[in-house]
């Protein structure tokens, strides 16, 4: 009988454990290496592309203020989804993405589509104090972001993993990262003056312009490919 | 039956280390759960840049997992396999390295992540260096289970070393495997999967993280504890064989239940709801094997708060690994993902199962290895009693609030227009962040209790062995107070 053979089995632990292994390997090689292969299962989204510097450097800080422990970046095909955010997630959004942040709860709403829907003066006061905007909303307040000159120190160094990755970014755009960050910082600076905002040399250049800056990128891609389907005359989905 | 515990047959020293650093942790694991819940609830408790909930959640939920559940794990491993092999651990050094590498590892992991350095991925958040030196505290604890194993005087192996043995070795694969990065620098990398692959890895890890961190082990904790405790045989050695084989197969497979209506593949999805509808089964194997080991000794949990422990925790165990089937079904899951219903779920299984087996195990250990009784038996049954209170009142208004969030959500007015913004749904849900908050409060404060007593019995005991006791029965709970 089946039972009296796993005696034997109990008795001689090496081929226990590794019957083991072998047990809690099949699941894993079934479900994750065939997405990487099949035809169709990522869409590239025209007109995607890759994390400006400081687009980059902003996502690295709503990493590592865990804002995706709170936010999701995962619109589902639901009516009163596509309703409150905007177009369902794609797979062929996070190609640049590493890591991908669709999260798990919804704290606070989800912001896969957050990109293009307030302007950066909403975003500027919201970080200062949510409850400034929403007074019920329980974010806390990131003010502290706002005293915090961006460091570019590791921008470049950042591109050139990512192209080791697979991100096509050129030897001009590696070595003109900082530059090009500062350029990208400057004509948000900018937006914030011309909406009435009064800045500091450091808030100008601070940690919470990065962000304002990768927010905006959030459903980009989705949005540009929505407006040329329309000019085409194609119908929106 | 006796037993004789002492240091020249066994190391218990590393496992008094191991089950002293758990309490602590778990201490320390489930104030911060406590101040983060308060985060929730009063937003202005949040302190920037260092102590805000974004920061503090990851530490919390490390600290808990795997400070104060892998420490009892390590410990009641550690205990189990020596006795089960009736062999010493292969290396005194490894086995004190074991617990200082894991020790120093969390206190790095939790200044790390005060100080921002996250991967992001949940379970997996602590940067390079540190996955390193997980890795090789993880390879010590394999090399002293395993090298146990193989010093083994005893010829078949009992059901708690199939579960430990697979935890060391999934535990291994899926940790590598989820955490492959390439540094940018010190502490900062990017991973090597992009989007969706990594959304798929990253839940093929977190599901089994649940399944062989707060599953298995534990598991492993209660066939070795429980039957221990009650002074009966496990009820069925051919339920086990069942349950473990199938429950080792069919987790690994559940993973994308995180993933529904995501942009994951359908098909990846649809196994995933299959394989956890499936899981039920073998779930409510171990349960039963575990309460029907108490056959003929029920009479003794009316007495017993280590009893106890392990039969409410058996309970959650089912009422969890029920719950969590259904909410993959995608029809239940389209309602319950992103809510707080999920936090319900996983604080059922993790404070119901996972801590109050923890603490029965605790309970169970602390007066051997320091050879004395238990300083006070009543404050444990209190403990108990604190414990399954605050289980309720956190678990409750979280399953209240998961589905209110669900439903306002999802509302919408006769001409087909959102009835809620997100922030009435905000609103709507503070109250029972309140409840919840001291649902955990009282929580805590029955660890604290817990902690309390077993600093007393470690006073009235002593690490060495007594000249004058002969060898001590393994008779249960002895009373104290």
């Amino acid at each position: 009988m089946a039972f009296e053979r796993h005696r034997k089995l109990e008795a001689n632990a090496i081929l226990l454990f590794t019957l083991t292994m072998l047990t809690v390997t099949v699941g894993g090689l079934v479900l994750l290496i065939p997405p990487h292969f099949l035809a169709g299962t990522i869409e590239p989204i025209a007109g995607l592309t890759p994390y400006s510097p400081l687009e980059l450097e902003g996502r690295d800080i709503y990493i590592r203020e865990g804002c995706n422990v709170c936010h999701s970046q995962e619109v589902r095909p639901f009516k009163s989804e596509t309703d409150r955010y905007g177009r369902y997630s794609l797979a062929g959004e996070g190609v640049y993405d590493r890591p991908f942040l669709w999260g798990s709860r919804r704290t606070g709403p989800d912001l896969a589509r957050v990109g293009g829907k307030y302007p950066a003066s909403w975003h500027w006061l919201h970080f200062h104090n949510p409850r400034d905007i929403e007074p019920r909303s329980n974010m806390p307040a990131f003010a502290f972001l706002a005293e915090r000159e961006l460091d570019l120190s590791e921008t470049s160094r950042k591109l050139e993993v990512l192209r080791s990755l697979g991100h096509p970014y050129t030897d001009a755009d590696i070595a003109g990262a900082e530059a090009s960050a500062r350029a990208q910082a400057a004509s948000i600076a900018a937006a914030l003056r011309a909406a009435g905002v009064a800045l500091s040399p450091v808030e100008e250049r601070s940690e919470t312009i990065a962000v304002i800056a990768y927010l905006e990128t959030l459903g980009r891609a989705v949005r540009a490919e929505a407006a040329q389907t329309v000019q085409l005359g194609g119908g929106a989905q | 039956m006796t037993e004789r515990i002492d240091d020249e047959t066994y190391d218990m020293a590393v496992v008094r280390g191991f089950a002293l650093s758990a309490l602590i942790w778990g201490i320390v694991g489930m104030a911060v759960g406590l101040v983060i819940a308060l985060q929730l609830a009063w937003p202005e408790l949040n302190v920037g840049p260092y102590f805000h909930f974004g920061r503090l959640r990851p530490v919390h939920t490390n600290v808990v997992i795997f400070g104060f559940t892998l420490g009892v794990v390590f410990a009641g491993s550690y205990y189990a396999v020596q006795r089960l092999c009736r062999a010493r651990l292969p290396s005194d050094f490894l086995a004190r390295l074991h617990l200082w590498l894991w020790n120093l590892t969390l206190v790095a992991a939790g200044v790390t992540l005060v100080l921002g350095h996250t991967t992001s991925k949940e379970y997996a958040e602590l940067e390079w260096p540190l996955d390193i030196a997980v890795v090789v505290m993880w390879v010590i604890y394999g090399v002293n289970f395993f090298g146990t194993i193989a010093r083994r005087r005893e010829r078949g192996l009992y059901a708690s070393l199939w579960f430990f043995g697979a935890t060391v070795l999934t535990i291994a694969m899926l940790y590598i495997f989820n955490n492959l990065e390439r540094p940018v620098s010190f502490l900062k990398s990017y991973s090597i999967y992009a989007g969706m692959h990594d959304a798929n890895i990253q839940w093929w890890y977190g599901h089994n993280a649940v399944g062989f961190v707060l599953t298995t082990p534990i598991l492993g904790l209660m066939y070795y504890f429980l039957p221990r405790q009650a002074e009966r045989p496990i009820y069925s050695h051919r339920l086990s064989i069942v349950h473990f084989w199938s429950l080792i197969f069919v987790y690994i497979w559940a993973g994308p239940h995180h993933l529904l209506f995501s942009p994951l593949p359908d098909w990846t999805q649809s196994l995933g709801t299959a394989f956890s509808i499936m899981l039920l089964l073998p779930s409510w194997g171990g349960m039963l094997n575990g309460l029907l080991t108490l056959r003929g000794a029920w009479h003794r949990v009316g007495t017993d708060p280590i009893l106890k422990m392990f039969v409410v925790g058996l309970t959650f165990y089912g009422m969890s690994t029920f719950e969590g089937p259904m909410m993959s079904l995608k029809t239940v899951n389209a309602l319950s993902h992103f809510t707080n219903w999920t936090i319900a779920h996983v604080h059922a299984g993790a404070l119901g199962w996972v801590a109050l087996t923890c603490f029965a195990t605790l309970y169970y250990l602390v007066p051997r290895l320091w050879h004395t009784t238990l300083w006070s038996v009543r404050l444990a049954e209190t403990h108990f009693w604190v414990a399954t209170l605050g289980i309720v009142l956190y678990v409750t208004p979280m399953w209240i609030s998961g589905v209110t969030q669900g439903l306002m959500w999802r509302a919408v007015n006769p001409d087909g227009s959102l009835t809620y913004t997100f922030a009435d749904s905000v609103a709507a849900i503070h109250v029972y962040d309140v409840i919840r908050a001291g649902g955990g409060a009282i929580f805590l404060s029955g660890a604290v209790l817990m902690f309390w007593n077993v600093i007393q019995t470690i006073r009235q005991g002593s690490s060495e062995v007594p000249e004058a006791e002969p060898a001590r029965g393994a008779s249960a709970p002895a009373g104290g107070h």
